[in-house]
């Protein structure tokens, strides 16, 4: 209690000082950020570097290649079994005397509250913005393609994880990597599951920690007025300090509730938005198949489309990045395919559904500005984005979208990108712990010494610009698909095995549904 | 045959009485089974934290102990000295649902239970698990004042 004491008058203390600071120190957050991008650039460069003689980065074709692999593998596993993934959710085929585990809901739900958020938020109007239209239909590509890959790479997590003797469990790539590749006979297992830790952590800094800082100081200072980014990732780290390592689960328990109704909020908005200019519809959909394979002059063309439609819908899914199957393998199916089944949802809800809805919103409400002698879109001044109206970009081009149908609903928002930002941390906050576990141990100091860098990484991301922390936090992200699509390619057999096994006995009956 | 009566406890006096009104329909039925539950609430459609999931089994196995070792193993323990035949049963779920459930698993005759100690705000608006049990058992359910 006294440790929490002081946090608190820490918290009071650093606000309190705050705008006094901000006048002595103006060009902090410029030195931050400087800093920062001269310390990332040559990482990021190697991780979105293009194939020679094209614009077309390697990353982005490894992703698709590894989806379109493993769906033609699995024989389109995420339409098959479809169906078959609602009925485990709904708990149609849970024991009852195995109640009281971790449902397969309650894994999606955790899962899906690490990847719903300001990737549909904000991801979305950086690929609309920058892609046009078009890249809308890639997004939609990517995430029912990417349904595959968290089919692959969740059955694996819950596979191979590590249950201890207390009880608790520790599972993902790490673990499906050095004991999968042991299993069969495979070298080199280890040494995957090590890089793979190390860029989970940098992932768990970049995209679940600093992106989401930053957007989220973003939204607030959009209400407040403009303020230095600092104090919000002061603030924060603190709030994330004070749950992960003070123990103040009732920020998180309330936070992981209220976050499930700000979707469904967000989705029932952006419904009502498209229902009431229903007649537009038809419109918008021929703007996302015309911009898809023509550009609609957008900079960079179908290929501008293709490229931010499918990094942006990586980056909101996380298809085939891993993190997911760290989320699931709390469960403790005695199947661990059926969890891989559950996981395919995640992108289609996340990406197919709530991404589509967003980028739909912005088209209808025509938030893009159209050059109405040719009917292609017009580019802004520096000529690599699409103009837009009051040359909004990333959230505050949705937040304009929604806010020209309801005034009010950029207040709403703003409250969602903060708590969406919050769980986001939260989850990834979990996923870099287990990597940093896997790397150094587990043990009560170690694992405090990565909660306290990731509360200083707060700050980082808060005070710095939009452009260096979108860049490092997806090449960190992407870095981890890197690696665990290569690992995955060793073992999708292991899955193929599993699925064998269990669709025979789906159709024999002897996997059948509990009345309940 | 032997009939089966189900008794539901939920940790408080209301258990007790509910207890003695069994003892005492089980003398007058002469050849009879006594089950004893506990159920622990729990939803499998509630939100939680990585960390929650990963704690969850630890947990659980927890919660199976306490409510054993704190409820129903007194309560089978004190029948059994009594000369009943009893069987004690601990399971998660919704309080109403998986009492009917366990007792139409079992072949159970009737649910006794105490009369509802919830009150406030949730019970105005989703009724008591009691009010539940009444409105969608399977078996004659007797609420024990």
């Amino acid at each position: 209690m006294t440790m929490l004491k002081h946090l608190w008058l820490a918290v009071i203390a650093a606000v309190i000082a705050a705008p006094a600071m901000a006048q002595d120190a103006p060009g902090l957050d410029d030195k931050i950020n400087q800093a920062f991008a001269d310390f990332t650039g040559p990482f990021v460069s190697f991780i979105f570097a293009p194939f020679p003689g094209t614009s077309f980065p390697w990353i982005v074709g490894w992703l698709v290649v590894a989806a379109t692999v493993f769906t033609l593998y699995f024989a389109f596993v995420q339409l098959r079994f479809f169906g078959h993934a609602i009925s485990l959710v709904k708990g149609d085929y849970s024991d009852p005397n195995d109640a009281g585990e971790v449902s397969h809901f309650q894994a999606l739900a955790t899962a899906l509250s690490g990847t719903v958020g300001l990737g549909n938020i904000a991801g979305v109007a950086v690929a609309v913005g920058i892609g046009g239209p078009g890249a809308t239909f890639w997004m939609i590509v990517a995430g029912l393609l990417g349904m595959a890959s968290k089919f692959t790479e969740c059955t694996l997590g819950v596979k191979y994880r590590n249950e201890y003797e207390d009880g608790t469990v520790s599972g993902g790539p790490m673990y499906y990597m050095s004991k999968g590749f042991d299993e069969l006979g495979l070298p080199g297992g280890k040494i995957l599951a090590v890089l793979f830790s190390i860029f989970c952590i940098l992932g768990a800094l970049g995209g679940g920690n600093m992106f989401q800082a930053n957007q989220a100081h973003q939204q607030i200072a959009g209400i407040t007025g403009d303020y230095p980014g600092w104090i919000t990732g002061v603030v924060f780290a603190i709030i994330v300090f004070l749950v992960i390592v003070g123990g103040l689960k009732s920020i998180a328990r309330v936070t992981e509730k209220v976050v499930p109704f700000m979707g469904i909020l967000y989705v029932a908005a952006a419904l009502v938005i498209i229902i009431m200019n229903a007649d537009q519809i038809g419109w918008a959909f021929g703007q996302i198949f015309a911009g898809a394979f023509t550009g609609l002059g957008v900079a960079g063309g179908m290929v501008g489309a293709l490229i931010q439609g499918f990094r942006r819908a990586a980056f909101s899914n996380e298809a085939g990045v891993g993190s997911a199957a760290i989320a699931h393998s709390a469960v403790r199916t005695k199947e661990p395919i059926t969890e891989g089944f559950v996981s395919l949802l995640e992108p289609f809800i996340d990406t197919v559904v709530i991404c589509t809805m967003t980028a739909l919103v912005i088209i209808i409400t025509q938030q893009l500005i159209v050059d109405p002698e040719t009917g292609n879109y017009m580019l802004n001044e520096a000529g690599n984005a699409i103009a837009t109206v009051d040359g909004n970009s990333g959230v505050s081009l949705t937040s304009a979208a929604f806010g020209s149908a309801f005034s009010w609903f950029p207040y709403v928002l703003a409250i969602a990108v903060v708590l969406f930002a919050f769980s986001t941390m939260i989850s990834w906050s979990y996923y870099g712990l287990k990597a940093w576990t896997y790397l150094f141990g587990e043990g009560h100091a170690k694992e405090l010494v990565f909660k306290v860098i990731f509360c200083i990484f707060v700050v980082i991301g808060a005070a710095a610009n939009l452009g260096p922390v979108i860049d490092f936090s997806d090449a960190a992200i992407f870095a981890m698909a890197v690696v665990n699509v290569f690992a995955l390619y060793f073992l999708m057999k292991v899955v193929r095995e599993e699925l064998a096994s269990y669709a025979s006995r789906l159709k024999t009956g002897e996997i059948r549904k509990f009345e309940h | 045959m032997t009939t089966k009566i189900v008794i539901g406890l939920d940790g408080t006096e209301t258990g007790e009485h509910a207890i003695a009104f069994a003892k005492d329909l089980a003398g007058r039925i002469g050849t009879c089974e006594l089950l004893v539950v506990y159920v622990i609430e729990w939803s499998p459609f509630t939100f939680q934290t990585p960390e929650e999931n990963a704690l969850r089994h630890k947990r659980r196995e927890e919660e199976i102990e306490l409510a054993t070792n704190r409820i129903v193993t007194p309560a089978v323990e004190a029948l059994t000295a009594d000369g009943y035949t009893v069987q004690g049963i601990v399971r998660h779920g919704d309080v109403a649902e998986t009492l009917n459930a366990i007792t139409v698993e079992n072949g159970g005759s009737q649910i006794i239970v105490g009369r509802a100690s919830a009150d406030g705000f949730k019970k105005r608006l989703f009724g008591s698990s009691t009010q539940n049990l009444v409105m969608h058992a399977d078996v004659p359910v007797t609420v024990v004042n």
